[in-house]
C-alpha cells in the first residue's frame, strides 16, 4: 500500500509532471512565474486547493454519484463543487486563519477553476483511485506544479538581464525555457 | 460590412480574431492534443460544436440569467454540452475519444468558450452568436490542425498518416513529445511578435494581438481570460503582484459567493 502511494507520488510529481508533460495549469505557470517568491506562494496555494479538491471530489464521486448512478454528471458536478469549495476556503481563511489568508489569499481566486484542479479530479476518477490514493495523487500533482513553477521563476529572474532577440522577448523565450525544462523532466521517465 | 453579419462573424473568427494565432486563448488543449493533425482536427471540431451550441443557448437565455450569477450559469451550460459531446464521442468515434482522453471534459475550462460567452453571446442575438461560435471554432480547428500537421511532419515525417518526407528523413521525435509543443508554440508567438512589431512600426493598430497568457490569463475558464476583451489598455509591463491586484478587483468573488449561496439553497 505504502509502496503504491510512493509510486504515485513520484510518477505524478516528476515523471508525468502536470505542466511540463500534461500541459494543465499552463496559464498560472506562465503568468505568475516572474518572481520566485510569488511563484512559491502560488505553488503553495495550488497544493492546498488541489489536495482539498481531490478529497472532496473523491468523496462526492464515491458517496453521491456512484450510488445514484449519476457518474455521467461528473464534469458538471466537479466544476461547480470546486468553484464553490475554493470560495468557501477563502471565506473560512479570511475569518478564522488570518495569517494563512494573508499568505495564500491573493492566489485563491486565481485558481478557482484552474484546469489542473479539474484535471486531477477527473484523473482520479478515470484511474479508479480511492479517496486516499486520490488525495495523494492530488498532492503529488500539485507538488510537481510547484516544483516546475519555482524552477521556471528562478530561470526567468536570471534571464531578466539577458540580451534576447526582439521578437523572442516575453512569452517566446519563456516557452523555450519551458520546453528545455520539459526535456529535462523527460529524464525522470527512467525512474519507474 | 454589417457588424453582426453571418459571413463577417465567420471571417472574424477564422482570421481577424483567430483564437489561437491572434488572441492566444485556450493554450492548454492546443499544446496537449496536437501530437498529430488528426487529433488536432478532432479536438478543434469537438470544441467548435460545444462553442457553437453553448453560444447559441447562452444568447437565448441572456435575458433570463441574472447578471450576478452569470458566470456559474454559463459554466453549467457549457459543462452540459461538453458532457453531451463526450458521451457522443465515446459512442460513435471511440478512437478519437481514446486519443483525446482527459482533454474532452477539460473543454469546460477552455478560455475561448467562456470568453466568447462573456464577450459576445451574452450581448448579441441568437443567430449571430451561433455563427460567432462556428467562426471561432473553425479558427481554432484550423489552428490546431496546422500545429498538429507541423508537429507530425517534423516529428514523424507524415501528415494525416501519409508519409510526406523522403525515405532518408530521420524523424525528430521530440516534436511529437511534450517539449516539441513548447518549441512550436514559442516559434509561433515569436512570429506573432514580429508581425506585431512590424505593424506598429508602420503605425497600424495592433492592440488586438495578444502575446500569450502572460498578462491576465491567470485562470483558464474564469472570466480572468474574458476580461481582456474589455480593458485592453492595462497590459504589457505589469508586475506579477499588480496583475494579481487587478484580477482581485474583478467582480468574481461576488459572483462566486452568489453561486455558493445558490448551492446552499439547493442543498436545503
Amino acid at each position: 500500500m505504502i509502496k503504491d502511494l510512493l509510486i504515485i507520488l513520484i510518477s505524478s510529481s516528476l515523471v508525468s509532471n502536470v505542466v511540463l508533460s500534461q500541459f494543465l495549469g499552463l496559464c498560472p505557470f506562465l503568468g505568475v512565474s516572474r518572481k520566485t517568491s510569488t511563484a512559491a506562494g502560488m505553488g503553495t496555494a495550488v497544493i492546498f486547493v488541489i489536495t482539498l479538491a481531490s478529497a472532496v471530489a473523491g468523496a462526492i464521486y464515491k458517496y453521491i454519484l456512484t450510488p445514484f448512478d449519476l457518474t455521467y454528471l461528473q464534469t458538471i458536478v466537479f466544476i461547480l463543487v470546486i468553484a464553490a469549495l475554493v470560495q468557501f476556503v477563502e471565506m473560512f481563511l479570511k475569518k478564522f486563519m488570518k495569517p494563512l489568508y494573508q499568505a495564500l489569499g491573493v492566489y485563491l481566486p486565481l485558481i478557482t477553476t484552474n484546469c489542473a484542479v479539474l484535471g486531477v479530479a477527473l484523473t482520479n476518477v478515470q484511474k479508479n483511485y480511492g479517496i486516499l490514493t486520490g488525495i495523494v495523487n492530488g498532492f503529488a500533482t500539485a507538488l510537481g506544479f510547484t516544483i516546475s513553477i519555482v524552477i521556471l521563476a528562478g530561470i526567468r529572474e536570471k534571464m531578466e538581464f539577458n540580451d534576447i532577440p526582439e521578437s523572442f522577448k516575453g512569452m517566446p523565450i519563456v516557452l523555450i525555457t519551458a520546453g528545455l525544462m520539459a526535456i529535462a523532466f523527460c529524464g525522470f521517465s527512467g525512474l519507474l | 460590412m454589417k457588424q453582426n453579419n453571418i459571413s463577417e462573424r465567420l471571417i472574424n473568427g477564422l482570421i481577424k480574431e483567430n483564437p489561437t494565432f491572434v488572441l492566444m486563448l485556450g493554450m492548454c488543449p492546443t499544446l496537449a492534443v496536437t501530437t498529430s493533425a488528426v487529433n488536432g482536427l478532432g479536438m478543434g471540431l469537438t470544441t467548435m460544436v460545444v462553442l457553437a451550441l453553448s453560444n447559441m443557448f447562452i444568447s437565448l437565455l441572456r435575458k433570463v440569467i441574472p447578471d450576478k450569477v452569470r458566470i456559474p450559469a454559463f459554466i453549467v451550460i457549457i459543462a452540459s454540452f461538453v458532457t453531451v459531446v463526450e458521451l457522443l464521442l465515446k459512442a460513435f468515434i471511440p478512437f478519437l475519444y481514446d486519443a483525446l482522453g482527459l482533454y474532452i471534459p477539460l473543454i469546460v475550462v477552455n478560455c475561448i468558450i467562456l470568453g466568447r460567452a462573456e464577450a459576445y453571446a451574452s450581448k448579441n442575438g441568437v443567430l449571430s452568436s451561433l455563427f460567432d461560435g462556428v467562426g471561432m471554432g473553425l479558427g481554432f480547428t484550423c489552428a490546431l490542425t496546422i500545429i498538429g500537421a507541423i508537429r507530425e511532419l517534423i516529428g514523424a515525417g507524415e501528415v494525416f498518416g501519409f508519409a510526406l518526407m523522403p525515405e532518408s528523413y530521420v524523424p525528430c521525435s521530440i516534436f511529437v513529445l511534450a517539449p516539441g509543443a513548447f518549441f512550436v508554440l514559442a516559434v509561433l508567438t515569436a512570429i506573432q511578435n514580429k508581425v506585431k512589431i512590424a505593424g506598429e512600426k508602420k503605425g497600424r493598430d495592433m492592440s488586438k494581438i495578444q502575446s500569450g497568457c502572460n498578462s491576465d490569463c491567470m485562470n483558464c475558464g474564469e472570466s480572468g481570460c474574458s476580461k481582456r476583451f474589455f480593458d485592453e489598455s492595462t497590459k504589457e509591463k505589469e508586475d506579477d503582484l499588480e496583475i494579481i491586484e487587478i484580477t482581485e478587483e474583478n467582480d468574481l468573488p461576488d459572483v462566486e459567493e452568489a453561486a455558493v449561496r445558490k448551492e446552499e439553497e439547493i442543498n436545503d
